[in-house]
């Protein structure tokens, strides 16, 4: 029984194929990046790496939704939750990649392997989505921490990146220690690291109370730290700035999303999945984790957002505006600790994420454009004229900051109005009124740039503006405007999305 | 045989310690210890439980296992970010590295 050797069919491989497709293309890559692909034609790699990724999405298509999605005994699951969110991160890579191309070679540190970086931590946050047992989730936070920590010291010699580098690996390293930490302290709470063996001990524990729900309490809070520091969330998110900053801009909007998206992936599996029925007293109607939630969500919220409308330098802005929005989606997840509200809890996390995702790599995409080769010009002065000069990026620019404000007919609204209708369903009016007040505080800082961009004279210029950036841009633009105007396509994706039926069982 | 709150006394002892070498040490390299340290001590917490909460589930064990991977792949990447850091500096002192405000 011990060492039982599973048969090759109870292994499932079918349902894994995205993540795998990914990660062996990965290999690929990188061997053929060494051996095939010319020193100076560089290009070729970036080609290469949008195939792989439109393999594993043709691939995520077909596994979608589908009903046998168990894999690896259990270990690894790819229901509809995994199948959007993998939608969300290869998208992610796929506008990386179009943002990386040209950017590296201005940079000149036109190197093969950033690409099987990239790619090497896409798969670590596709397998953080299907993760379904602990330690499958500590391998892939580290599968998408580590090739980040080398993608964000990438542009060396300059010392802003190495200096980025080496804060996010000290943080992110610290960060991992808490949250395998945590994820012992759960198993020995549970006596099981599988995700769906931990909902069921967790009814148990709960009555007979003593130490071993003291050790779960402690295990999730502990988790909760290393999870927020992945997707900063006040009080961990000091290194956010400067690393948004000081790493090479694509990489930045890279991680932005995707690091966000995994670490949300993850922690929306094990609190919202696993441990939702974790009360602490008899007939309380939220998990006992709720509350750290909730003010940890508010704390995010106001800090966020105040420190943004000080910072003068676009990527520190909007390194801030992705802790206010990390701070968002946390509402989701926190409501989703209320019994019974699981399932629209996490569908609004994922449309949120959706949105953001768009807004986020676009509004990156057009600072990529404004930054000269140097990597100066990133201060919000250099998109004075901007309007005049470049009117389409201009235009794209003002849709995502309106987006990332909520503005109506924006795919950011969208998001905002799923999120907030989740957190007063949940009983949250408290953090949903702080949520409606710092996003009109956010308005503030994100309209100042629309404002430099049209209603100022001056002579911005897009060194950076390329084909392929532009391209990029527009297609953020499109999805963002498309999200806000017929927002029943992503909500009807969303609707398939049921996560309490790969737990209960 | 020895109760299992001494291991959780002792690998929680080590966690602090590595958790504080991380934030007191000036020097990169030691930062680098303190967080083997953290995470040698959750393997203490891992091996402790499945010893005696559950020997017939090889979870943590395996989990043992894994993170020694884990340390060893961050420990490699640490390093070289540590000494490009050295070469351009000539410093691998944590505070000297503060172009842009912590």
């Amino acid at each position: 029984m011990l060492f039982e050797v599973p048969s090759l069919e109870s292994l499932n491989l079918g349902v894994t194929l995205p993540a795998v497709s990914l990660a062996f293309g990965v290999c690929v890559l990188l061997l053929a990046d060494l051996l095939l692909v010319p020193k100076d034609r560089k290009e070729i790699t970036a080609w290469l790496a949008v195939a792989g990724v439109a393999v594993s999405f043709v691939l995520n298509l077909f596994t979608f939704n589908n009903t046998d999605n168990e894999a690896f005994l259990g270990m690894f699951v790819a229901d509809s939750f995994t199948g959007f969110m993998n939608i969300v991160i290869l998208l992610t890579a796929f506008l990386g990649i179009l943002l990386s191309k040209d950017y590296l070679k201005r940079a000149g540190i036109e190197r093969g392997e950033y690409y099987t970086l990239m790619l090497m931590s896409a798969a670590g946050m596709m397998f953080m989505a299907s993760a379904n047992d602990l330690v499958v989730v500590f391998i892939a936070l580290e599968l998408l921490s580590i090739p980040l920590y080398v993608l964000a010291a990438f542009r060396v010699p300059d010392v802003k990146s190495e200096e980025s580098g080496m804060k996010y690996f000290i943080l992110g390293a610290f960060s991992s220690a808490f949250f395998v930490y945590g994820a012992a302290l759960v198993y020995g709470a549970t006596g099981t690291t599988s995700l769906p063996a931990i909902f069921n001990a967790v009814g148990t524990l709960a009555e007979s109370g003593g130490s071993s729900a003291f050790l779960l309490l402690a295990g999730a809070g502990l988790i909760l730290v290393g999870l927020g520091f992945k997707v900063a969330v006040v009080p961990f998110h000091m290194w956010t700035p400067d690393v948004y900053e000081g790493a090479p801009t694509p990489v930045t909007a890279f991680m932005s999303v995707g690091a966000k998206a995994g670490g949300f992936a993850a922690l929306l599996r094990i609190m919202a999945m696993s441990l939702p029925a974790f009360t602490l007293a008899d007939g309380q109607t939220f998990a006992a984790w709720q509350q750290t939630f909730w003010i940890i969500a508010a704390l995010t919220l106001i800090l966020g957002n105040l420190v943004a409308i000080a910072q003068s330098n676009i990527k520190r802005m909007l390194a801030y505006s992705s802790i206010a929005h990390a701070g968002y989606i946390l509402m989701a997840v926190a409501a989703s600790g209320t019994i019974g509200l699981t399932d629209e809890a996490t569908r609004a996390a994922l449309i949120y994420l959706l949105a953001y995702m768009f807004t986020n790599l676009g509004a990156f995409g057009v600072a990529l454009a404004v930054e000269r080769d140097d990597g100066s010009g990133t201060n919000l002065n250099d998109f004075v004229g901007l309007a005049k000069n470049r009117p389409g990026l201009a235009l794209m620019m003002a849709v995502f900051m309106l987006s990332l404000t909520g503005i109506p007919l924006t795919g950011g609204f969208i998001g905002k109005w799923f999120v907030f209708k989740a957190t007063l369903d949940a009983g949250l009016v408290a953090l949903a009124i702080i949520g409606v007040l710092t996003s009109v505080v956010s308005a503030f800082y994100y309209v100042r740039v629309i404002v430099n961009m049209y209603l100022r004279d001056g002579e911005a210029e897009t060194p950076g503006e390329t084909q392929m950036v532009n391209w990029a841009v527009y297609i953020a633009g499109a999805g963002t405007l498309i999200m806000g105007i017929f927002p029943f396509l992503v909500t009807g994706l969303s609707d398939l999305v049921t996560v309490a039926a790969s737990v209960v069982r | 045989m020895v109760p299992l709150w001494t291991y959780l006394l002792v690998a929680a002892g080590l966690f602090c310690i590595g958790a504080y070498g991380v934030l007191s040490r000036r020097n990169a390299v030691a930062v680098l210890m303190g967080i083997e340290l953290m995470l040698n001590a959750v393997n203490i917490n891992l091996v402790a439980f499945w010893r005696y909460l559950s020997p017939l589930n090889m979870a943590g064990q395996a989990f043992t296992a894994f993170i020694f991977v884990v340390a060893a792949a961050e420990a490699a990447v640490g390093l070289a970010i540590i000494i490009s850091i050295y070469r351009t500096r000539q410093s691998v002192i944590v505070e000297d590295v503060d172009i842009m405000k912590w």
